[in-house]
């Protein structure tokens, strides 16, 4: 399946926007949440970006106070995960304009669209930024 | 920055966002989201509220939910918003609905009616909208009450609504593959949609179709061909470049898909070398999605059949990747000789360094990549060395799921290519007592097993010296203080059956450890099964021999402990000990003889010893015994005939309750007499001796621990001890081979390598860094030599002292540094000392044409143990080093040596050519530094400002408390 969720988690450990990609619980996402940002938080910068978690991968990426986190499985190319995870950002700051985390606060949804255009079923669909950002700028203009 | 407004948010919303942006802790929190969830339930069940404010309330739960707690009470809210008109909202209930409901939720009927009419809207993105709810909602259930609009939306106009209808069917295909067997077709057509988004979109389900049926789409692999081809040659608009590469995202997950296709498959390989080979020339190393496509290249190359010429470039591409500093390109790097090695195992000897690097270094990731790696290339020659570092790994860490794992391979390599049985029973031990609860139960029952057997040689003799050996390593292994319950039923298992096998420990010192472990755990009624049986094993050897069995009185509280156990089996076990006791020596003897685990039962199905007696209990006027099958047939005759009878369905009510008789009622049935019920268990265990087993049957007996025993072999025998396989790495002959080969690689290479020496040598690593314990690790792990690293550090001295040697040193540094030379090109700087490298693994083959005999030997003195293949080859010792350590180059032999020379020479020619005309900057550490460039954005001090003003206006002012808020991700 590729991507199992996309985690955005600030240094505190307090999530900023989450999207599974297969069903857990209310229970489950908090406990892997907890784990998974304990794991890449004690992590330091030279070491490499993926940490393995029971039977996937995790590829996370730090932007000031933000962690990205991309869960996948095995199979999945982690450097090009990692490029993903930065297309993201790239895609966010070219929306808002030099992205910050109170951006992605005050427009959760939005971020979850652009996510929602990018990638389905766990598969990355969408990768031109035009492509990614055009059904949100229409939005924005019909309300 | 136009997105600031319009999406009018009020004060309250931002000043929730606010103070949750500023809690300090999850307890602060966890209070807030309380009180919202509190203000939510009253406000969200108002009459008329607004729709703004509706949303603004349905994005509030989604951020309780975010945050951990239970949003429910709002849920048919954001379902009740996916009716809406606006675009905006109900986009938005739609996400609020796929992020709160699974799709096996009640709530989901009521949006697949909205779904439906969404998907004939006339607006483009509602249509969007609803296909992307259709992804996340769509059970296997409901697909049918969308499926025809799904798919006539793969002719729509838009590409976006196009793109969207294909991955709502890859999401049924994922649901339930049989939904859409008819339709596979579209994916195929959708595959040369002249937009690249939905041709891009549509290789996902192209990808999992074809790893289910590979065969199917073999037809494909030109196409597939021909559109990475054009992707590769930027045929493809603009915006789908990242970072001046085109469409990497593409190009990968079709290197993924070449790679299933052309995995075994000469002919679509073939296809394929062209566009694999432009890819390599042409892809940008100095960016890390460059290099995620040359990952995937190698990956895709070690998959098809192999092409040589590729093989090199991805070698080329691996060493690159191992040699950078940058730990993602490490990982990737030894991920990739993985994959390389099952096409060419050699190749792993050029990196020897950095797969030890790697293996030492602090980053648990790379670690555990390189043990994958490990695992993949041991061998007999080095699984000890190998094994040794996974254990110890293993007890370091904590994570229950990865030692599980590693104890697994532990086990799997140690079953593989044991050297001995000793070193086995070892290293099974330490598996067990740091992972035993982990540890598949077959892997005890293994254990067991070869502790029995042997391993099946004729002689006897070391069969009992390993059982004595093991025994005595359980006896110490008993003291520990915590051991897991697996490893506690082996020991008694074992203990049981060879405790006092060799006379060197008394019946009552055995019992006595057997009565201390099963009082040290209460608890485990598993483990005092094992117990107890086993002191009665003790017991009835001691009465067989002939020797009177005074009981201690641990024991013998014990047994009546467990006599009044609430465990039957326990209980049961007690009073079989109990009645051993008091049998005569050839009575016991037949019940329990010695060292009887490995005779082979033959279990006599059809119960025939019993034939007389039940013809006895026939003549006295038993019923006779109805086989079921016949049994259910007069039932089912008798409810037909005689359903309203009354007497007869009431004799057919005494069949109804045998209707699903368990196995053990079936034998019951014949034999009313209860003396006879205990001989269920006991014909199995000994069928060589029926009447005995029938003597003790009357006794009343029941050899349960027979029974036992069985069971264990039985699960055991699946998997089957492999006899340790000797590489017997070179044949003596061919030592005069060797000499020539090293002797003309002297000759031929000499200007080469101390060039390449030089310039290899200089990257990144001062070669003051290379200890000397690496290097012997590494040879140990490359070669074939046992030595441990840290146990002999006179042992490095002498090799210091060698590579002062520059004659013997030539050869070696040729081989390996000539992989390392691709690197170079742009460093120059000479190095003074040759670095003491782990080639020096080979030296000792030189030092055999060099009379340089006597460090050697001396060597050989410090290692200490012989090693394995120096032992099987049982030589002297003169004879059989050289070729062992010609394994050192791997279990190849010696033309590999020669053929890797010959064959790496050209290759690094090559490469030069290559690195020289591709961009200078190698330095992948300065990728970052080049991504963030590109991006061209930088922290733009006037879009902060205004942003920070505009906060400022919203009264959200950055407080000190969380200023990360405001700075900028790509700052």
């Amino acid at each position: 399946m590729g991507i199992r969720f996309i985690l955005l988690v600030n240094k505190q450990g307090q999530t900023r926007l989450a999207q599974y990609y297969e069903y857990l619980t209310l229970e489950q996402r908090r406990a892997l949440e907890g784990e998974i940002v304990r794991k890449c938080l004690a992590r330091t910068e030279q070491q490499c970006s993926f940490v393995e978690h029971r039977n996937y991968k995790v590829v996370y990426r730090r932007y000031a106070s933000l962690f990205f986190l991309v869960g996948v499985d095995n199979d999945e190319n982690e450097l090009a995960i990692l490029e993903f995870i930065h297309l993201l950002v790239e895609t966010m700051d070219r929306h808002f304009g030099n992205v910050c985390e109170l951006d992605i606060m005050f427009h959760l949804e939005k971020a979850h669209f652009m996510l929602e255009e990018m990638v389905m079923n766990g598969c990355i669909v969408e990768t031109s930024k035009q492509n990614i950002l055009t059904p949100i700028q229409l939005m924005d203009k019909a309300s | 920055m136009g997105s600031q407004g319009g999406w009018g948010q009020s004060k309250e919303f931002l000043d929730l966002v606010k103070s949750i942006g500023e809690a300090r802790s999850k307890a602060e929190e966890d209070r807030i989201v309380l009180n919202e969830i509190e203000m939510l339930k009253r406000r969200i069940n108002e009459p008329d509220i607004p729709k703004k404010k509706m949303k603004e309330y349905i994005i509030r739960l989604v951020y309780v939910e975010m945050l951990g707690h239970d949003a429910s009470f709002g849920y048919i809210h954001a379902v009740k918003m996916t009716h809406d008109d606006s675009l905006l909202l109900k986009r938005t209930g739609y996400l609020a609905v796929t992020l709160f409901l699974n799709e096996d939720h009640d709530l989901i009927i009521l949006i697949v009616n909205t779904i439906q009419k969404d998907l004939k809207s006339d607006n483009y993105l509602v249509v969007c909208a609803a296909l992307t709810a259709v992804c996340k909602l769509i059970n296997e259930e409901t697909i049918p009450a969308v499926l025809p609009q799904v798919v006539e939306l793969l002719g729509h106009q838009k590409e976006a609504v196009r793109k969207k209808a294909i991955m709502a069917l890859h999401r049924f295909y994922q649901r339930s593959p049989s939904s859409v067997t008819h339709l596979i077709s579209n994916f195929r057509k959708r595959l040369c949609d002249n937009d690249p988004g939905v041709m891009g979109a549509t290789l996902c389900p192209l990808f999992d179709l074809i790893s289910a049926d590979v065969d199917s789409y073999k037809d494909l692999v030109t196409s597939f061909v021909s559109i990475l081809k054009q992707v590769a040659e930027r045929r493809l608009p603009k915006s789908y470049d990242y970072h001046q590469m085109p469409a990497p995202f593409i190009q990968i997950r079709l290197l993924k898909i070449l790679a299933l296709l052309g995995s075994g498959d000469k002919q679509a390989s073939e296809h394929m070398y062209t566009v694999l080979g432009d890819i390599f020339r042409k892809c940008d190393s100095s960016s890390n999605i460059g290099n995620a496509v040359l990952y995937e290249c190698i990956c895709c190359v070690s998959s098809i059949h192999p092409s040589p010429k590729l093989l090199d470039s991805a070698a080329e591409v691996t060493s690159r990747f191992l040699k950078s500093d940058n730990h993602n390109l490490k990982y990737l790097g030894i991920d990739a000789l993985r994959r390389l090695m099952k096409v060419n195992p050699d190749i792993a000897e050029e990196h020897q360094l950095a797969v030890i690097d790697c293996l030492e270094d602090p980053d648990d990731t790379l670690k555990r990549k390189t043990f994958e790696l490990l695992f993949k290339m041991t061998k007999s020659t080095n699984v000890e060395v190998i094994v040794d570092r996974m254990i110890d790994y293993m007890i370091s860490i904590n994570d229950n799921h990865y030692k599980t794992e590693i104890a697994s391979r532990c086990v799997e390599l140690a079953e593989q290519f044991a050297p001995s049985n000793h070193w086995f029973i070892q290293t099974m031990n330490k598996v067990f007592e740091h992972a035993g609860d982990l540890v598949n139960v077959k892997v005890a029952h293994n254990l067991m097993r070869l502790i029995a057997e042997g391993f099946g040689d004729d002689d006897e003799g070391t069969d009992n010296q390993l059982r004595s050996s093991a025994v005595e390593s359980y006896l110490r292994i008993l003291s520990e203080p915590k051991l897991p319950s697996m490893f506690l039923q082996v020991i008694c298992w074992v203990l049981g059956e060879y405790g006092t096998a060799d006379g060197k420990f008394s019946a009552s010192y055995i019992t006595g450890k057997l009565c201390d472990v099963a009082e040290a755990h209460p608890s485990d009624d598993i483990v005092k099964a094992y117990a107890v049986t086993a002191i009665m094993k003790i017991c009835a050897f001691e009465i067989a021999a002939g020797r009177k069995v005074e009981l201690l009185p641990e024991c013998q509280s014990l047994i009546d402990e467990l006599s009044a156990s609430h465990s039957t089996d326990l209980q049961q076990r007690a009073y079989e000990l109990q009645a051993v006791l008091g049998l005569d020596g050839h009575a016991v003897e037949s019940i329990m003889p010695a060292d009887a685990s490995c005779e082979d039962i033959e279990v006599d199905k059809s119960l025939s010893f019993l034939n007389s007696y039940v013809q006895q209990s026939l003549e006295k006027g038993a019923q006779p015994y109805i086989p079921e099958n016949e049994r259910s047939g007069i039932l089912n005759i008798s409810n037909f005939r005689n359903q309203d009878q009354h007497e007869s369905s009431a004799h057919g009510l005494r069949f109804e309750a045998y209707e699903l008789p368990k196995p053990s009622i079936t034998l019951r049935t014949p034999a009313p007499a209860p003396a006879v019920s205990s001989t269920e268990l006991v014909p199995i265990s000994e069928p060589t001796y029926p009447k005995e087993t029938n003597q003790a049957a009357k006794l009343s007996t029941v050899t349960d621990t027979g029974a036992t025993e069985l069971k264990l072999r039985l699960e055991g025998v699946q998997k089957k001890w492999g006899k340790p396989t000797y590489s017997t790495p070179v044949p003596s002959t061919s030592s005069s081979n060797l000499k020539t080969t090293n002797g003309v690689n002297q000759l031929g290479q000499a200007t080469l390598s101390s060039h390449s020496r030089d310039v290899s040598y200089d990257s990144k690593r001062p070669q003051a860094e290379i200890s000397p314990e690496k290097q012997k690790l590494a040879a140990s792990l490359f070669g074939g030599s046992s030595s441990k690293p840290d146990k002999k550090p006179q042992s490095t001295s002498h090799k210091t002292s060698r590579l002062g040697n520059p004659a013997s040193e030539k050869p070696q540094v040729a081989t390996a540094s000539a992989a390392t030379t691709e690197l170079a090109p742009q460093k120059t700087a000479p190095v003074q000392t040759p670095p003491p490298d782990l080639l020096d693994l080979g030296e000792p083959t030189v030092g055999d044409t060099i009379p340089s005999i006597d460090p050697f030997k001396q060597l050989e003195g410090l290692l200490g143990p012989p090693d394995v293949s120096s032992s099987t080859n049982s030589g002297t010792v003169s004879v059989t080093q050289p070729p062992d350590l010609m394994a050192l180059y791997g279990d190849s032999s010696l033309s590999g040596v020669s053929s890797s020379i010959s064959n790496l020479v050209p290759t690094n020619l090559d490469s030069m050519n290559l690195v020289s005309s591709s961009s200078s900057a190698a330095d992948h550490g300065g990728s970052k530094v080049a991504l963030s460039a590109s991006l061209k954005k930088g922290p733009n001090p006037q879009d902060s400002l205004e942003k920070d003003s505009l906060a400022r206006q919203l009264g959200v002012t950055p407080s000190i408390q969380n200023p990360n808020l405001f700075r900028d991700l790509l700052g």
